[in-house]
């Protein structure tokens, strides 16, 4: 799943104040934590709430949701009744969302309300999110024993562990961060390559492990991307 | 077959055992204080080639290519251009390594390096794009197929170097280091330097366990100024075993409140117990040489040599 993060009403509010008829649109689809109707409403009360503290009476917020907001036909079919007197989009969905209604509503500015974080996997104790798969293209969970060596090791190497492995620790910390950046906690992670040795090991196939894998081709995962879809 | 294009890989190949020290200049355009360290590693005559270093520790410092080469030629001493993956992507990596042979460079120590969050500019991109190994295979195309990485040809001469990539004798479990090393071997690694090793068994374990592999191993020693130095590695360099011994026979010797007295014991003793590793690695086959880390302590280097050596 995609995984976002709300901004900060504030920063929302900084988008939205020239307006005066907002359409907050969410998204069924893949975002997490969920960002559908009851979120848009949720919304839509704290923004108007939140102008009205800072004198601005005048701003209506409308809430909705579209089943996938990264699909430009459902979008066009589902929001275009919607728009009538509307001056501004707000999307809860991902960066990939927020694209979408750009180009399905090109006259209608649309803004986001989320930080799209990354494409991970929830684990429900505990609540975190981990980052698995950065589209890379060139799939190689195959030979990795299922630990992506891309997403997991910060620096992405295809021949581990690097030299900053001890003790089957990663040399650089894993740090999380608040809005601002800060780091608010760092842990000691796992090194990538030593789990995956470990893996490798386990199953009898320190072969692969041992293989040594030519550079990576870039061209493949360079953005933009355009996929023909058939 | 390898092919010495460096004085380091001639003494190799004619069976010398061989003696490398190592040069860190920092973040300044100054390098007067490294080129007089690289003058006393000189005039040992015994020290073949020195490292030197590229933005060690993620910290950022003149370019090593450059300080490479002006050390090169105000002192005559040959270098082992270090190269790290950390900041550059492949093409910078091919521009470097043909400016480098250009300059006259005949040794290159390929790093994947520290990640840019652990230096002085944490919020750097980390580039990574070829890691150590790759740069090794990077490398080794360069010098004898004239190509680059991609196939593209070179014009005109191949850049001429030795290859040399870093291992780590402490590494546990050592099954993984020493694939890795058959990996870099694999694909060009000529000769090997390794990660400090203070403990003499730590280092016999190591040469025993590579001794299949067709490359020169250089057992990497640190002998330190100062007991603070030496405790640093106890506490802070992950991995690193320091002996007890070691550390309470510094101790000791640091206690002793006259400072010239103290260095001259400081010197006796690093040149003592590191004299007994020397002989002691030696003896195992694959071991080549020595790499001696004494970053701004140049003057144990000689004493040292001679001791294992003779006059
Ligand atoms: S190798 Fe990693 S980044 Fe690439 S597709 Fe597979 S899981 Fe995704
Ligand atoms: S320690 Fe392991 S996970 Fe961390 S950067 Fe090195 S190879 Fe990657």
């Amino acid at each position: 799943m995609i995984i976002v993060k709300e901004k900060p009403l504030d920063e929302i509010l900084g988008f939205l104040l020239p307006y005066e008829s907002i359409l907050i649109v969410g998204c069924d689809g893949c975002t997490q934590p969920p960002r559908g109707l009851r979120e848009a409403m949720t919304y839509a009360m704290l923004i108007e709430m939140r102008a009205k503290i800072k004198g601005k009476t005048n701003l209506k917020c409308r809430a909705t949701t579209v089943s996938m907001q990264c699909d430009n036909h459902i979008c066009s079919t589902t929001l275009t009744p919607q728009l009538e007197g509307i001056d501004a989009i707000l999307s809860l969905a991902c960066g990939v969302g927020v694209q979408t209604l750009v180009e399905v509503f090109p006259e209608i500015p649309v803004y986001p309300g989320q930080n799209t974080v990354f494409v991970g996997s929830q684990e429900r104790e505990g609540g975190t999110m981990h980052e698995k798969c950065k589209a890379c293209g060139e799939c190689l969970l195959g030979e990795t024993g299922g630990i992506c060596p891309i997403t997991n090791c910060p620096k992405g190497i295809l021949n581990g562990p690097c030299g900053g492995c001890v003790d089957g620790k990663c040399e650089v910390p894993f740090e999380i961060r608040d809005e601002s950046g800060k780091v608010v906690k760092t842990i000691v992670k796992d090194c990538a390559w030593y789990l995956m040795y470990q893996r490798l090991k386990k199953l009898n196939r320190l072969d692969l492990f041992r293989k040594y894998r030519p550079p990576r081709n870039r061209a493949i995962s360079s953005s933009p991307r355009l996929l023909e879809v058939v | 077959m390898v092919q010495a294009f460096s004085d380091l890989m001639k003494n190799i190949l004619d069976g010398r055992f061989v003696y490398t020290g190592e040069l860190e200049p920092h973040k300044s355009i100054d390098l007067s204080e490294v080129i007089s360290w690289a003058k006393t590693l000189k005039e040992t005559g015994r020290v073949v080639a020195a490292n030197v270093t590229d933005n060690p520790k993620s910290v950022g410092a003149i370019s090593s290519l450059v300080a490479s080469y002006i050390i090169q030629r105000e002192t005559g001493l040959e270098m082992i251009y270090q190269l790290r993956c950390s900041d550059r992507n492949r093409l910078a990596l091919v521009s470097d390594l043909l400016g480098a042979a250009a300059l006259g460079i005949r040794n290159v120590l390929a790093l994947t390096g520290d990640h840019t969050r652990q230096g002085d500019m944490p919020t750097a991109m980390p580039v990574y794009d070829l890691d150590g190994t790759q740069l090794v295979d990077l490398i080794h195309r360069m010098v004898y197929e004239g190509k680059d990485i991609d196939g593209n040809e070179i014009h005109g001469p191949r850049p001429q170097f030795n290859i040399g990539a870093a291992a780590n004798p402490n590494f546990k479990p050592l099954e993984v280091e020493v694939l890795k090393i058959e990996r870099k071997a694999e694909v060009g690694a000529e000769f090997f330097q390794t990660q400090v090793v203070f403990d003499v068994n730590v280092a016999l374990d190591f040469l025993d366990a590579v001794k299949h592999i067709d490359a020169a191993f250089l057992i990497g020693i640190f002998p330190p100024r100062s007991y603070g130095q030496a405790e640093y590695f106890a506490k802070h360099v992950p991995g690193v075993q320091v002996p007890a011994e070691f550390l309470e026979n510094l101790k000791k010797i640091s206690e002793i409140p006259d400072r010239k007295e103290r260095r001259k014991k400081i010197d006796e003793y690093n040149i003592e117990y590191f004299s007994d590793f020397i002989r002691a690695v030696r003896k195992k086959a694959p071991c080549r040489g020595i790499h001696i880390m004494a970053v701004g302590y140049p003057e144990v280097v000689g004493p040292l040599i001679e001791s294992v050596e003779g006059m």
